[in-house]
C-alpha cells in the first residue's frame, strides 16, 4: 500500500501506460527504418575514424596527451548521440503534426508532460542505440577503455535528453519539412564541430577559448571525454551544471508550448 | 445529466473570424443527435472545442457534468471522436493504430489488444489488421477511425461526417452499426451532409449557420413543419390531360410522369383514389426530395424557421 488515494493511483497507472505506449511507438518507428536511422551514423563514424583517425590522425600525433584517434572517440560518439536524438524527435513529432495524428494524443486524457516524456524517451532510446553502435565501431579502431561507466552513461543520457528537447521545440515551430533541417544545418552542426570534438580548446588563442565556453556542446563533449579518457578541458561540476540547466529550461519551455497548443491547436 | 452542455460558446480565430457566436446547446444522454449546417457554419469548430483540438475563446463546455476547463482529462475519458479527415499514421498496421489509441487512454496492452480485436471484428477490419492503414480504401479508413474512437468505450461518440465519400453499402452497414451502438446506450452526435442520414438516424437536431444555432428541435417536430410534400409518380400509360383534384396540385414532368404536391391535411390514399377514379394508374412513387433537405435549405438560405413547403 502506498497510502495514495485510489483515484490518484489509477491516474498514475493510466499515465504510465500512456507513456510506455508512446515510447514503444517511437522505438518501433526508428527500429522499422533502421537503415535510415541507425546505419548511417555507424558508416559516417567509420569514415571519420578512417580519415581523421588513421590517415590524418597518424600525422597529427597526440592531443591532450592521447593519440589523436583516441582523443576523438568521445566526441564522435557524442556527436552521433546529439544528431540522432535531435533528429528522431524533430522528425517524429513534426510528422505527427503534418499528418495530424498528433490529434490522437490531444483527444486522449494524456497530460502534456507524459507526451513530452514519451517523445524524449524515444529520442534517448535512438541516441542510446546509435551511441552503442558507434562505440562498437570505435572499439574496432582504438583500444580505449572507459575511465568511468557512471559518468559516461550519465553524460550520454543527459545529452540525449537535452537534444531531444531541442528537437521537440524545433518540431513545434516547424511549418514545413524544410524547417526541421534548418536548425541542424545552421546551428547544431557548427556547435558540434566547434564543441571540441576534434580538438582541445587549449589549442585555441585565449579569446577563442573564451568564445568557445559559450558553446553548450563543449561541456557535454568534455564531460563525456572525462568519462571515457579521464581528461577534460572543463571542470566536471561546471559541465553537469550547464547541461542540467539547459535541460530544465528547455523542458519547461516545451511544456509551455504543449500546454498552449502552439503549432498544434488553433 | 446531459451528455453535452455547451453554454455561451464563442470562438474567434486569429485574424478575427468569429466562428462561434455564443452557442448554447444541450444533448441528452442516450440521444442520437444531428448537427447540421453548411460548410463554414461552425460545426467542426464546435466539435473541435468539445474534443480539445480547438481552443475556445470563451464559454463553457460540460460533458456528463465534467467541466472542460476544470477536468479536461475527465471530459476526454468519456468522449470518442471520429474526425472528418483521416488523422492516423498511414504507415502503421491497422491493429497497431487501434491498440496504440487504447494505450493513450491508459488501457493496458493485453486489454487493449482484446478490445482492438473486438472492434476491428465488429467493423469487418479484422482480416486486414496487418495491412498498413494507407492500404485501406476510403470507406475502410473511416471504419478504422470508428474502431479507434470506440476502443476506450466512450459514453459520448462524436462523428464528423463519418460517411463522406463512402459507398452506399458501407454507409448502410455503418448506419446499422451506429444504431446498435446507440441502442446499447452510447450517446451519438453526428454531422453529415447526407440529410437522409440525419433523418433516418437522429432523434434530435440542431442546425448551425454563421456560428449560431439556427434551429434546435426534435426531428419529428421539425419535419411536421412541412406544409406540403412533393412526390413523383410514374404512370402505367400516357396521360394527356390532367384532372383537377382538390388538395393536390398535379403537374406533368413528361407524358408518363407526374409531379404531385400533397398538402399536409390530405393523404396519399386519397390521391390514389382520385387518380383511379380518373383512370390513371400509378406504377411507382418517390419523394421528389429529402424532406429534411428542404427544411435545411429553407433555413440556411432564407433564415426561415416557420412552416415551409417541400
Amino acid at each position: 500500500m502506498t497510502g495514495e488515494p485510489p483515484v490518484r493511483r489509477g491516474r498514475l497507472r493510466r499515465y504510465r501506460v500512456a507513456f510506455s505506449t508512446i515510447l514503444m511507438k517511437e522505438i518501433l518507428r526508428f527500429s522499422r527504418i533502421w537503415i535510415q536511422t541507425i546505419l548511417p551514423s555507424a558508416i559516417t563514424t567509420t569514415l571519420y575514424f578512417v580519415i581523421f583517425g588513421r590517415l590524418i590522425g597518424g600525422r597529427i600525433g597526440s592531443m591532450g596527451g592521447y593519440p589523436y584517434i583516441d582523443f576523438i572517440v568521445p566526441g564522435l560518439v557524442l556527436m552521433s548521440v546529439i544528431t540522432n536524438s535531435y533528429s528522431n524527435v524533430v522528425s517524429s513529432f513534426y510528422s505527427s503534426k503534418f499528418s495530424r495524428y498528433v490529434e490522437e494524443f490531444l483527444v486522449a486524457p494524456v497530460p502534456s508532460w507524459v507526451i513530452l516524456a514519451g517523445f524524449v524517451g524515444g529520442g534517448v532510446a535512438r541516441g542510446l542505440v546509435v551511441g552503442v553502435a558507434v562505440t562498437f565501431v570505435a572499439m574496432a579502431f582504438t583500444d580505449v577503455h572507459l575511465h568511468s561507466y557512471g559518468i559516461s552513461l550519465l553524460v550520454f543520457t543527459l545529452t540525449a535528453i537535452l537534444f531531444s528537447l531541442g528537437g521537440f521545440i524545433n518540431a513545434v515551430y516547424a511549418n514545413s519539412f524544410d524547417d526541421i533541417s534548418i536548425v541542424p544545418t545552421f546551428i547544431l552542426t557548427p556547435l558540434t564541430y566547434l564543441g571540441g570534438v576534434f580538438y582541445s580548446i587549449q589549442l585555441l588563442p585565449e579569446l577563442w577559448q573564451k568564445v568557445s565556453l559559450a558553446n553548450p556542446v563543449l561541456y557535454m563533449v568534455n564531460a563525456f571525454r572525462y568519462g571515457i579518457l579521464g581528461e577534460s578541458d572543463i571542470p566536471l561540476t561546471t559541465a553537469f551544471g550547464i547541461i542540467a540547466g539547459f535541460i530544465v529550461v528547455l523542458a519547461a519551455y516545451s511544456l509551455v508550448l504543449l500546454r498552449r497548443g502552439v503549432g498544434i491547436k488553433t | 445529466m446531459p451528455a453535452l452542455a455547451v453554454t455561451e460558446l464563442r470562438k474567434v480565430y486569429r485574424g478575427g473570424l468569429e466562428a462561434l457566436k455564443g452557442i448554447d446547446l444541450t444533448v441528452e444522454e442516450g440521444d442520437f443527435f444531428a448537427l447540421l449546417g453548411p460548410n463554414g457554419a461552425g460545426k467542426s469548430t464546435l466539435i473541435g472545442i468539445v474534443s480539445s483540438l480547438v481552443k475556445k475563446t470563451s464559454g463553457r463546455v460540460e460533458v456528463f457534468g465534467r467541466d472542460l476547463d476544470r477536468d479536461p482529462e475527465g471530459v476526454k475519458s468519456c468522449l470518442g471522436l471520429v474526425p472528418q479527415e483521416f488523422n492516423f499514421n498511414l504507415f502503421l498496421p491497422v491493429f497497431e493504430v487501434v491498440v496504440n489509441q487504447a494505450g493513450y487512454y491508459g488501457i493496458p496492452r493485453r486489454e487493449a489488444k482484446l478490445r482492438a480485436e473486438r472492434y476491428l471484428r465488429q467493423l469487418d477490419l479484422w482480416e486486414r489488421r496487418h495491412m498498413q492503414a494507407r492500404q485501406l480504401s476510403g470507406g475502410l479508413k473511416r471504419r478504422l477511425m470508428i474502431a479507434r474512437a470506440l476502443v476506450h468505450e466512450p459514453r459520448l461518440l462524436i462523428l464528423d461526417e463519418p460517411t463522406a465519400g463512402v459507398d452506399i453499402e458501407i454507409r448502410r452497414a455503418m448506419w446499422s452499426f451506429l444504431r446498435e451502438l446507440n441502442r446499447r446506450g452510447t450517446t451519438i452526435i453526428l454531422t453529415t451532409h447526407y440529410l437522409e442520414e440525419a433523418e433516418s438516424l437522429c432523434r434530435n437536431i440542431a442546425i448551425i449557420n454563421h456560428g449560431q444555432i439556427a434551429e434546435w428541435a426534435d426531428m419529428g417536430a421539425l419535419l411536421n413543419r412541412l406544409h406540403t410534400e412533393t412526390f413523383v409518380l410514374n404512370l402505367k400509360g400516357r396521360v394527356a390531360d390532367l384532372p383537377v383534384l382538390g388538395g393536390y396540385v398535379l403537374e406533368h414532368l413528361d407524358d408518363c410522369t407526374l409531379e404531385v404536391e400533397v398538402s399536409r391535411d390530405h393523404t396519399i390514399n386519397g390521391l390514389f383514389e382520385a387518380l383511379s377514379r380518373n383512370g390513371i394508374e400509378v406504377i411507382s412513387l418517390r419523394n421528389k426530395e429529402n424532406r429534411l433537405e428542404r427544411l435545411f435549405l429553407d433555413m440556411v438560405e432564407h433564415g426561415r424557421t416557420g412552416e415551409v413547403s417541400a
